[in-house]
């Protein structure tokens, strides 16, 4: 037991380790400072994708991140550029407005199961472009660009963040930032997991008439999970929206949505951290390729089927299985 | 008016022969198949290089589509899906693969056929104009056809064996196969059914609005919203949903007109109301 823990405790600090010295470190020796954007990507990514996990937690198929993403973005980005709002400030308001959101788009919705909630989620993507294209505040497909970069943030008077734009490095900037929001959502979706609330969500997954039978809450654990998971494509789109210094309809789309889905596969739908290894991977896996040119996305997706019928449980079940071997 | 009604039968029957296909593989397997617009798409092709580059009579042309599709469509199923239903813990599993196979499929299509807008010439020329209705004879011979298929599919599935053993099937996998239904071997041609309508409707549809390789995830787009309104799995569900959603296109982009391009936006947040009222669409069965 103690040994389990130590284990642990171990790849815990060796994970910070690797990211927040390793990769620097690494990056600025090999001078490929194009990696710093990939990888802030991928942290954003996997915190949108780990709120999709949080839905397939509690047995719904939600296809429906990128509206929450877009919305996110739009939400920061219009605080910024129409009522002068700092960046830090509306990072968590752009969070809480899509977990808002999700609250009254969820109580509906909420009630779909299997397929009837991947399709709606689906739809709900597109509605949010199409929102996006017809609303005057978010100033149409010619979406809102040349947002400033976050600023300064200081605590009574004490300067915790610097601002961005004064930075010789602002990538490394975003790297550090998307990266720890990585880890504190991985911690958080993690506690969460092995929490009283985990094993309820857990109960829901398998069956909700049975769970609601003997007295859990459902419709409110349902909303809390999908609020959750709201919460943090609302945040990751608003950190892409001020990477980019634009938001547009098209920013997040249906495909986003599919892709932060399969993330979620890929990585495997019984492991926590299965969205940010998925990710990694398809991330990376579809930047490799792009030598092959034309034959990308064919050997991309050749490579998914593959994965699929090989490891159809995720690519964290291989652990297991080498285990169930040893 | 009437010419707003036409134009809504007309899109529907065409909207419903291709949810129909999706409805079918998602009875049988439980599969929601994102790859049914790339099928579409490949049927569309396949017609455009018969018909419109060899020159060969549109007949044949429509059923080499329907047979590539059918073919691909079994092999999907034999090789992919089984495999994966098989060894995977979770059914949603399927979905990557789906969508894998949805991405896979439009870079074949890509490769194979370019990134160009192909049209087809006309299969028979003029058009009709009486009563207030106007509308082009390929049109109209393209809804008659679509109709034809779609009378075709559901007395097929109604009379025939075939039909029987996968309604039976759809019903309840476990009692029909303790009553000796051979289980893989249908499931296998229903899929192949359900690629071979979607390669047909690609194919009508090439010689009226032609064919580019990235209408395929919007047409899987709209035929999700028909089986959503219809109620997944059921064949009658599919057939309405398909000419409700083709009525409130055609209606919605008369009267929305002057408020710009607003017609889906209307159409999907009312699919969504309505969806909160009755989760399972108009005839779907409980917790699809």
């Amino acid at each position: 037991m103690t040994s389990n823990r130590n284990m642990k405790i171990v790849s815990v600090v060796a994970f910070l380790a690797i990211v927040f010295v390793a990769v620097p470190a690494a990056i600025s020796s090999s001078g490929r400072f194009d990696l710093y954007y990939t990888l802030t990507s991928v942290a954003l990514l996997s915190i949108a994708s780990a709120g999709v996990w949080l839905t397939f937690y509690i047995g719904r198929i939600n296809i429906g991140q990128g509206a929450y993403a877009l919305m996110g973005g739009y939400v920061s980005a219009i605080l910024v550029m129409n009522h002068g709002w700092s960046f830090w400030l509306t990072l968590p308001v752009a969070g809480l407005f899509c977990a808002a959101a999700s609250v009254l788009i969820g109580l509906p919705i909420l009630r779909l199961r299997g397929v009837y909630f991947a399709m709606v989620t689906l739809v709900l993507t597109e509605v949010a472009r199409l929102l996006a294209l017809a609303l005057p505040i978010t100033n149409g497909a010619k979406g809102i660009v040349s947002i400033p970069l976050p600023g300064a943030l200081s605590v009574f008077g004490i300067t915790l963040i610097p601002d961005f734009a004064t930075l010789q490095n602002s990538r490394l900037a975003f790297y550090l930032l998307a990266v720890t929001l990585m880890v504190v959502c991985f911690a958080v979706m993690y506690r969460l997991v092995n929490s009283r609330i985990g094993k309820l969500c857990q109960s829901l997954q398998q069956n909700e008439e049975l769970a609601s039978s003997i007295g859990v809450n459902i419709a409110y654990l349902r909303i809390i999970a999908y609020a959750v998971s709201s919460f943090f494509g609302g945040v990751s789109g608003a950190i892409f929206a001020a990477i980019s210094q634009s938001i547009y309809p098209s920013s997040f789309t249906v495909t986003d949505s599919v892709n932060f889905m399969l993330n979620c596969f890929l990585g495997g739908l019984g492991y926590v951290f299965g969205p940010m290894l998925g990710t990694l991977v398809l991330y990376f896996g579809w930047d490799l390729l792009f030598q092959t040119g034309q034959f990308q996305l064919l050997i991309y997706s050749g490579l998914m089927i593959v994965l699929m019928l090989v490891l159809p449980n995720g690519l964290l079940s291989l652990a297991e299985i080498t285990r169930k071997k040893g | 008016m009437e010419q707003v009604i036409a134009n809504g039968l007309y899109l529907g029957a065409q909207y419903a022969l291709i949810a129909l296909g999706l409805t079918l593989i998602f009875a049988l397997m439980n599969v929601l198949n994102f790859a049914h617009g790339q099928m579409y798409v490949m049927g569309g092709f396949i017609t455009y290089t018969i018909y419109g580059q060899l020159g060969l009579p549109f007949v044949v042309a429509l059923l080499a589509s329907g047979a590539t599709l059918a073919v691909i469509g079994a092999l999907m199923e034999k090789f992919l899906f089984r495999t994966v239903i098989r060894r995977s813990h979770r059914e949603e599993s399927t979905m990557l693969l789906a969508a894998a196979t949805a991405f896979f499929f439009d870079a074949v299509i890509l490769l194979l056929f370019g990134e160009k807008q192909r049209g087809v010439p006309k299969i028979v020329k003029g058009v009709f104009n009486d009563a207030g209705i106007i509308m082009p004879y390929d049109r109209l011979v393209v809804g008659a056809l679509a109709i034809i298929f779609i009378a075709a599919f559901v007395l097929y599935m109604q009379y025939s064996r075939v039909g029987r053993a996968m309604r039976a099937l759809a019903q309840d996998r476990v009692a029909a196969q303790l009553m000796g239904v051979r289980v893989d071997r249908y499931s296998m041609i229903g899929f192949a059914m359900g690629a071979m309508l979607a390669g047909v409707v690609g194919g009508l549809l090439v010689t009226i609005t032609g064919v580019n390789s990235g209408i395929g995830g919007p047409i899987s787009i709209k035929a999700f919203l028909m089986v959503m309104i219809g109620g997944a799995g059921v064949v009658g569900g599919a057939i309405a949903g398909g000419f409700i959603l083709g009525m409130m296109e055609s209606v919605g982009l008369t009267v929305l007109r002057e408020y710009g391009d607003v017609t889906y936006l209307v159409i999907f947040a009312a699919l969504m109301v309505f969806l909160s009222i009755r989760p399972n669409g108009l005839m779907g069965k409980p917790w699809g």
